[in-house]
């Protein structure tokens, strides 16, 4: 293929990144966004075997194979997955983004080191993609591993954890600095491996209420290992490509961390603060209040505004449509339904949202954060549907518990609280929630779903 | 190509990168940080690059492997943004 056209090619396509993420930050032009940037991608690949400058065509056979089986193992993950599962799924996406540009740097410089010492530009730019990609893969294979819960989702602290960490880091970089000076494979290997090392120990000391920041902050990684190794293989393209995620997604993990309320400083380096926690909750054994589905129905019978309050426990039981019934029943009642959607409702920023639209919401019923908590004074009865750490007052009252500081929702201020919850079992961030125990609130015990049926039928007898 | 104009190229991505995204709403930064995700996966591009020169056996096997990682990152990530977005999509219709 001619090279300007080659290059022209490669044009259109970091154009075609940039109108994908100008679309994917407005709801309209979200989809279209995304689609324009999967034809550019599916372009680049293409063209990409046509490239004028690689001529030595080895492994064709085996890369088409390798492209295929990847495709496999990618869109039925991507089809299938759960809605609620979906935050680990990207994260593991991204993990595997990161090794990939680690192993892309790493061929190109033992390729590099056969014909001689690769320039020190070129060494630089292969040790901070091979670092930041292992810390990346790591990191989010561990990410993943809190997410679904196959690890515990409380911060992992040890004892002279924070030396740990500090020893592994400096051991990074000093494997980093003898690779550039000395140009060897071993002190790259070795590198490498600590970087995996680095990547564990950087997120196990995040609790599950920060992860999502994690994942977005990495995700940023990953795409300066792209730019970087872009640089290495003289790829435009790959620059583009790697500093547009890189800087987009910096920017992204910082309005996360204002959405949540979270010091990015404090999530980043709570590894070298964090101090182990005193063990909470030393089980003694509070009164709360506990309701039956008719007691509730009456409640909501009566009330004149309802707010229905959605957290992950709705999405695990699938309760969206459940939900939905008793919220168009109360309508017609006369009683004023909104639900109040917190930020990080669910385990990602605006997730729950996405989880509300898949049962039909209507869209002006949901109701941010800002907007909703000024109205919980008039509102007669809080619906908690398998929501607990965005409802916690402990966020705002005890100074030191790991959600201290994140905006929460008002809901200590309405008339009545009712809780839909499997057990008294606290929620991902691992904190009590004092709320229980309050004289307003009326606790129903169940899976969100069998309760809500039972209410949404004990309503109908009203 | 010259440092010159890669550290241009490379100054000018970051500005780019920073304004797109400055005003997103939160309801769309689970889609856009997956949609972001997805557009690094165009390492597949590197993949190929070094995967089509690689001689070693060692070479051949990390970067074949390489070239399935980042097809995962890619594909998947587009697949599972659309998902995300149909959802939002619906709506609009049936007002």
């Amino acid at each position: 293929m001619n090279s300007n056209l080659y290059a022209l090619i490669g044009l259109g396509v970091a154009v075609s990144f940039i109108m994908a993420l100008k679309g994917l930050s407005a709801p309209k032009s979200a989809r279209r966004g995304n689609l324009i940037g999967a034809t550019g991608a599916t372009i680049a690949t293409v063209v990409v075997f046509f490239d004028p400058s690689s001529t030595k065509h080895h492994n064709t056979g085996l890369i088409l194979a390798a492209i295929a089986f990847g495709v496999l193992v990618g869109v039925p993950a991507a089809r299938k997955i759960q809605m609620t599962q979906m935050p680990q799924l990207v994260a593991l996406f991204n993990g595997v983004g990161g090794g990939a540009a680690a192993l892309v740097a790493t061929v190109e410089y033992l390729n590099l080191s056969s014909e001689g010492k690769p320039s020190t530009a070129n060494i630089v730019a292969t040790v901070f993609t091979v670092i930041v990609g292992c810390t990346s893969f790591a990191g989010s294979v561990i990410t993943f591993l809190k997410l679904q819960e196959l690890m515990t989702t409380r911060p992992v602290i040890f004892p002279g954890g924070r030396f740990v960490i500090a020893a592994t880091l400096a051991g990074v970089l000093a494997t980093g600095g003898w690779t550039i000076a000395s140009g060897g494979n071993t002190p790259l290997l070795v590198m490498g491996g600590l970087s995996l090392l680095f990547g564990v120990l950087f997120v196990l000391p995040v609790g599950g209420a920060d992860v999502p920041i994690v994942i977005s902050l990495l995700n940023a990684f990953t795409g300066l290992t792209v730019a970087a190794s872009g640089y290495v293989l003289q790829s435009t393209l790959l620059i583009v490509a790697g500093t547009l995620v890189g800087a987009s997604g910096t920017i992204l993990t910082r309005l996360m961390a204002q959405a949540m309320g979270r010091s990015l400083f404090g999530t980043l380096f709570g590894a070298f603060t964090a101090k182990p926690q005193a063990a909470v909750g030393a089980s003694e054994v509070r009164p709360v209040k506990s309701g039956s589905p008719d007691d509730v129905a009456i409640l909501l019978n009566y009330a004149s505004r309802v707010v229905i309050v959605p957290g992950f426990g709705l999405a695990v039981a699938q309760a969206q449509h459940t939900v939905r019934e008793l919220a168009d029943l109360l309508s017609t009642k006369g009683v004023e339904v909104a639900y109040g959607i917190h930020p990080v409702a669910g385990r990602m920023p605006g997730h729950m949202n996405v989880l509300l639209a898949e049962a039909n919401v209507p869209y002006e019923q949901l109701v941010e954060m800002e907007e909703i908590n000024p109205t919980f004074p008039q509102t007669d009865v809080v619906l908690v549907v398998g929501a607990n750490d965005v409802v916690n007052p402990a966020a705002k009252t005890t100074p030191g518990c790991p959600i201290y500081g994140m905006p929460i929702l008002d809901v200590a201020s309405a008339g009545n609280v009712i809780f839909l919850k499997r057990s008294m079992r606290p929620g991902f961030a691992g904190i009590e929630n004092d709320l229980l125990y309050d004289a307003k609130t009326t606790l129903l015990f169940g899976d969100a779903k069998d309760s809500l049926t039972k209410v949404v039928s004990a309503l109908k007898n009203l | 190509m010259t440092t010159m104009a890669i550290l241009t190229i490379f100054l000018l991505s970051i500005f780019v990168g920073f304004e797109v995204v400055a005003k997103v709403s939160t309801t769309l930064h689970t889609p856009l940080m997956s949609g972001a995700n997805a557009i690094h996966g165009i390492i597949l591009v590197g993949a190929i690059l070094v995967a089509d020169k690689a001689t070693s056996t060692l070479e051949t096997t990390l970067s074949i492997l390489a070239v399935v990682l980042a097809t995962i990152n890619m594909v998947g990530g587009f697949v599972v943004t659309d998902r995300m977005l149909e959802m939002f999509k619906g709506k609009g219709g049936k007002k």
